[in-house]
């Protein structure tokens, strides 16, 4: 008798299903709003453009950093590696196809994740932020340094991506870059939020709260940390890629410092480790810089780092973390 | 009978001080063993060498036989030597029965799954709701373990011990920082530990010690002074010496 209320308990307090109704949901909240700044700002699709391929970035990064605690101020190698992969396969090598593209972007993304994750995960700490510092230098060097392929700092450009599969060719307006783009988010997003669920996602979470325990649990913290920045480091290049196939051009700032701080500061605004921080967060940066930019051209970063202020003291969990706390708060007052 | 689990002659010394000289010991299957010692006796670092967490100077560490005194801490944790915490090493925002699944997946070598989840694993499922069962969590399996009270969360530290299904457990101080009156928790758990285990226990708590021990060691300034029986132990002069100093000789008191 006893062991059945037990196996309700236990089910009633996980259900299965209301976990997958949740990312059902997320995913379509994305269409929705996909399709909502489609018809909303029309004129505005190459900022919307950018706003997927910056996403991109900040969900790898939060893979990294929100699951498994790695603290990095170097991202934007693994999303610079995919963008120059992408692009120098269509302009030196003539793969123009996008989807191929993408692919290589994938994959570079995941090398530089490889490499990176293996020189950033030798230190703890300060010592790997640091480190994280100086693989993002060292990217953007070799980046310039090797102009023949990258254009150096006059950046790569003359990439003409063929129509996607064939038939829908990349228009003045960004409406088919807008669409793909969308395509691969949500993909993407719906293959993370899986990842994030399993076994490994759960191992990750636990390498973030005390790496001491897992390993006394007889789990590799290091093999398992540098998987998810392989996995991250192709998230990543996908987001890069997707920016060279969209823009058309690559520019060394895609390897910059500045880049990998503002993927960090998107998702602290958004909140850590739950993939639908890095969307508001990255939604909410990219457009309010946008906005205050042009409402004042003089004193927008002042208020952008007035804004960053008010969020890190009031809501330290970014604005993600913060509303589900409220709303758990509010459903418990409830009860 | 041949020892599931040997030190021999281990010996560490950090810079000048020698924290454990020449410590050898054996276990059996089923042992029950308190570890005992005054303060600074050294009985962490035996544990944290034992495991690999820190590198003897000499010496060497056996499981039924295999030298594992080059494996790192995980690789002895896959030979069968499973440790606890003195303070609780849990994942804060994870839930009990998240614990005991993961360390379950762990062992199974399923961890590294990147889709699906535990719960659609119903030999997972089962096995942890068995544990929790057991050790009395099954009400708090679904609340992050920030929440639940400390014994609980020591209860659980036994709960992951027992998931990983070991060959040879060290608990290092289980009752540590619970309340007296809840010591009987940590006590009934460690009943209910499989009785071919090899277990070994630090702990100050006199009462669970000769309750819980077939065997009692004392080390004292990093040197074992006694192995046998729990009865034996209090009569043993050096052990008095080594807990009382020269209180031990009632004469020199004064």
């Amino acid at each position: 008798m006893s062991v059945t209320e037990v196996s309700n308990d236990i089910t009633d307090a996980f259900p299965l299903r209301r976990g997958w109704q949740r990312d059902l949901i997320g995913v379509g909240i994305i269409i929705i709003a996909a399709i909502a700044g489609y018809f909303l700002f029309p004129n505005n699709l190459a900022l919307l453009t950018r706003i997927i391929a910056i996403l991109l970035l900040v969900l790898s990064l939060d893979l990294v950093t929100g699951y498994c605690g790695v603290a990095t101020l170097g991202h934007a190698a693994l999303f610079g590696a995919g963008a120059y992969a992408a692009g120098i396969a269509a302009v030196t090598f003539g793969m123009t196809e996008p989807l191929s593209m993408v692919a290589i972007g994938a994959l570079a993304g995941a090398v530089a994740g490889l490499v990176s994750g293996v020189v950033i995960l030798r230190g703890h700490g300060l010592a790997q932020l640091v480190l994280s510092i100086a693989v993002i230098h060292l990217f953007h060097e070799a980046a310039n340094k090797a102009s023949a392929y990258t254009g150096g700092s006059d950046g790569l450009s003359g990439i003409a991506p063929d129509p996607i599969l064939g038939l829908f060719a990349f228009d003045l307006w960004g409406r088919t870059a807008y669409v793909f783009g969308i395509l691969l988010l949500v993909i993407i997003f719906a293959v993370l939020r899986i990842l994030v669920r399993s076994p490994f996602g759960m191992l990750c979470r636990g390498i973030r709260q005390d790496p001491v325990r897992v390993s006394a649990m007889g789990a590799s913290v290091k093999a398992s940390l540098i998987k998810m920045y392989v996995i991250s480091g192709a998230v990543a290049g996908v987001g890069g890629a997707f920016n060279a196939v969209s823009t058309q051009v690559v520019g060394l700032d895609s390897l910059s410092f500045t880049n990998s701080a503002e993927a960090l500061v998107m998702l602290v605004l958004g909140g850590t480790g739950s993939l639908y921080g890095a969307f508001v967060g990255t939604i909410v940066f990219v457009w309010f810089e946008d906005i205050v930019s042009a409402a004042n051209p003089f004193h927008w970063l002042t208020i952008v780092g007035a804004l960053l202020i008010a969020v890190v003291l009031f809501a330290p969990k970014g604005l993600y973390g913060t509303a589900v706390t409220l709303v758990e708060r509010y459903g418990r007052g409830r009860k | 009978m041949s020892a599931i689990f040997q030190v021999d002659r281990l010996k560490k010394s950090f810079g000048g001080l020698d924290v454990t000289r020449d410590v050898s010991l054996s276990m059996e299957k089923g042992d029950r063993i308190a570890l005992i010692g005054p303060n600074g006796a050294g009985k962490t670092t035996f544990v944290n060498l034992v495991t690999g967490h820190l590198r003897p100077n000499s010496g060497r560490v056996l499981m039924g036989g295999e030298d594992i005194s080059r494996f790192n801490p995980m690789k002895r944790v896959r030979a069968g030597l499973v440790r606890s915490f003195q303070v609780t090493r849990v994942f804060a925002e994870m839930t009990p029965e998240e614990h005991v699944a993961l360390a379950i997946l762990q062992r199974e070598g399923k961890s590294g799954r990147m889709a699906g989840s535990y719960h659609a694993l119903p030999e997972v499922m089962r096995e942890t709701r068995a544990i929790l069962e057991t050790l009395n969590l099954v009400a708090l399996a679904g609340i992050p373990v920030s929440e639940i009270a400390y014994g609980q969360q020591r209860l659980l530290e036994i709960a992951l011990a027992m998931a990983l299904r070991p060959k040879v457990l060290l608990l290092d101080e289980p009752a540590a920082g619970v309340p007296h009156s809840d010591t009987y928790l940590i006590e009934n758990a460690l009943k209910q530990l499989p009785d071919d285990l090899a277990v070994l226990m630090i702990e100050h708590d006199m009462d669970l010690v000769f309750r819980f021990a077939k065997r009692v060691i004392v080390l004292a300034a990093g040197e074992i002074i006694f192995d046998g029986s729990p009865r034996d132990v209090t009569q043993d002069a050096r052990v008095r010496e080594a807990y009382l100093g020269s209180y031990a000789h009632a004469s020199s008191a004064a």
